[in-house]
């Protein structure tokens, strides 16, 4: 092995060791992609899938941090060990990030069971950094038994966090939603347990009930008669539980962490065992197609490039044409333009 | 990624209630490009020293109004050291007497900015003076 793969794999037994700063560190590289962070993360990568994984997503202002930070109170008073890892989004003009999450969380901060990271989105939409799941497997591999991991929060489209987490919480606060949201939501699509919080608020049980009345329509137990073995692989709408939390007091948050248990507990005994391969999946081709973006560009940087996509801007040459081309380049056949 | 952004911590040490200052300074920071980690008030020095351990900052920010800082940074500069975290550059910032900057310095404060600071000038100073991050 190489220095530098000596030191990352050192780096990458300190952090499974215990040793906070070095689990830091190796944060660092997984968010700067350095090719630290790709021997370190393949080192660990066969001491993962122990930790649960929880994804917190949900509207700006909806109580995700403040859900954390009670969910995390719940888990330490079982001796759980707890990582939280925070997204918010990054300005796509400075490339700057306020991260505030953590402000809600600070009581646990002296507290040596638990383990807050925020990150910054980097441009990656979907809610997640484009690293965030890497960050997840680092912090299971450190031995954190719980990891939630709290979205930036943007809306509707924020699915991605589904092919993350093994469980994903969808938040939403009494009358945030109303009935046509609901039917048009991507977000509620991925939920494994709906959570409507600021339960201290009017409304809260009426909207809760709502939710529960459409998710229940809109779960189809099995699929339509004379559909035949097609359908069955047709996804189906999941039919989460929906339950009602007041995250500032803590109210209903012990039955929230049961419920995630319970989730979890179910996908153990192999219920889960597509949305595993799902999200392996997801993985495997995220790098792939990082890396042929990579070859991409460097193979196709250069003159003739330019000149193709010259051509483009100036309505010579068709976007489709060009991409022929580039591509041909990627193949090995010489770029003609 | 070749240029990552500066990672900072700005936080409140103490039972200071003045925070406008460093939330000025933070939002301030995000949009000059720095990713900006805010801590919220009524902080203890231990909370902010784990903090900058657990985020892996490369600037710690304190701000502080109340008149507690000749006790609160020295002890928090004394626990970054502790924690292994002396590469880490230390500024501090809002109501400290001039005559107090020389001992805070000794203590490893890297520099003070009082009322009227720019936030320019904060972010140049950061950019010049953080460690250089390891390739
Ligand atoms: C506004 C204000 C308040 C507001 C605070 C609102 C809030 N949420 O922030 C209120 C009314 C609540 C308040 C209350 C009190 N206040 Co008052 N308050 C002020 C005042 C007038 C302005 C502070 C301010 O917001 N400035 C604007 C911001 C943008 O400036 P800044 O904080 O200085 O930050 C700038 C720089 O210092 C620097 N900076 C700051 N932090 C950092 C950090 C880093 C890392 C860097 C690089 C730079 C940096 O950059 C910023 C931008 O330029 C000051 C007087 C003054 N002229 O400063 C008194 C002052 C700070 N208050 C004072 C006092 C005594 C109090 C009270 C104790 C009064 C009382 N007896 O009740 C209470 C305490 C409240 C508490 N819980 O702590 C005293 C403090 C005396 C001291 N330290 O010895 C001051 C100095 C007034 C005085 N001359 O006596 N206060
Ligand atoms: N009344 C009430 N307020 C809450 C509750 N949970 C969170 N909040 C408040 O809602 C605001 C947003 O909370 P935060 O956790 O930051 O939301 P996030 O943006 O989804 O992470 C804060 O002012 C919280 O104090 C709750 O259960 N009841
Ligand atoms: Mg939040």
């Amino acid at each position: 092995m190489s220095e530098a793969g000596v030191r990352a794999a050192e780096l990458a037994d300190a952090a499974v060791a215990g040793d906070r700063r070095a689990l830091a560190r190796l944060l660092t590289a997984v968010e700067n992609r350095t090719a630290t962070a790709e021997v370190a993360l393949r080192r660990l990568y066969p001491g993962t899938g122990r930790a649960h994984l929880v994804g917190i997503t949900g509207a700006p202002g909806a109580g995700k941090s403040t859900l954390v930070a009670a969910l995390i109170a719940e888990a330490r008073l079982a001796g759980r060990a707890v990582a939280v890892v925070a997204v918010d989004p990054s300005s796509p003009i400075t490339g700057g990030a306020l991260l505030g999450d953590r402000v809600r969380m600070q009581a646990y901060a002296s507290d040596d069971g638990v383990f807050i990271r925020s990150m910054a989105s980097r441009g990656h939409a979907g809610g997640l950094a484009a690293t965030s799941t890497a960050a997840a497997t680092v912090l299971d591999a450190a031995g954190f038994d719980l990891v939630l991991l709290e979205t930036v929060g943007t809306g509707q489209s924020e699915v991605e966090v589904a092919r993350t987490a093994a469980t994903t919480v969808v938040l939403e606060a009494p009358d945030m939603c109303d009935e046509v949201q609901a039917i048009k939501a991507g977000l509620l699509e991925v939920a494994d347990i709906v959570v409507v919080n600021k339960g201290d608020r009017p409304g809260a049980q009426r909207t809760a009930a709502q939710l529960r009345a459409m998710l229940t329509a809109s779960a189809s137990p099995r699929p339509a008669p004379g559909a035949g073995g097609e359908a069955a692989d047709h996804p189906r709408p999941k039919r989460p539980d929906v339950l009602v939390t007041t995250a500032s007091t803590g109210e209903g948050v012990p039955a929230l962490l049961a419920a995630l248990d319970r989730h979890r507990a179910a996908g153990r005994d192999g219920l889960a065992d597509a949305a595993r391969l799902a999200r392996a999946e997801a993985q495997v081709w995220e790098i792939v197609a990082e890396r042929l973006r990579d070859r991409l560009h460097r193979t196709a940087a250069g003159p003739t490039t330019e000149s193709t996509l010259r051509a483009v801007a100036d309505h010579r040459l068709d976007p489709y044409a060009a991409a022929a081309l580039l591509l041909a380049s990627l193949a090995g056949g010489p770029p003609r333009a | 990624m070749s240029e990552r952004p500066i990672k900072v911590l700005i936080a409140k040490p103490g039972l200071d209630g003045h925070d406008r200052g460093a939330k000025v300074l933070a939002r301030g920071l995000r949009d000059e490009g720095f990713e900006v980690v805010y801590t919220g008030l009524r902080q203890t020095p231990e909370m902010i020293a784990t903090t900058a351990l657990q985020e892996d900052v490369d600037v710690v920010g304190l701000s502080i109004l109340s008149g507690a800082h000749m006790t609160l940074l020295p002890r928090v500069t004394r626990l970054l050291r502790e924690r292994g975290l002396d590469d880490v550059l230390v500024t501090a910032g809002g109501i400290i007497p001039d005559d107090d900057i020389p001992a805070l310095r000794e203590a490893g404060v890297a520099a003070v900015f009082g009322p009227g600071t720019t936030i320019a000038e904060v972010a140049a100073y950061f950019r010049t003076h953080v460690r250089q991050p390891e390739g």
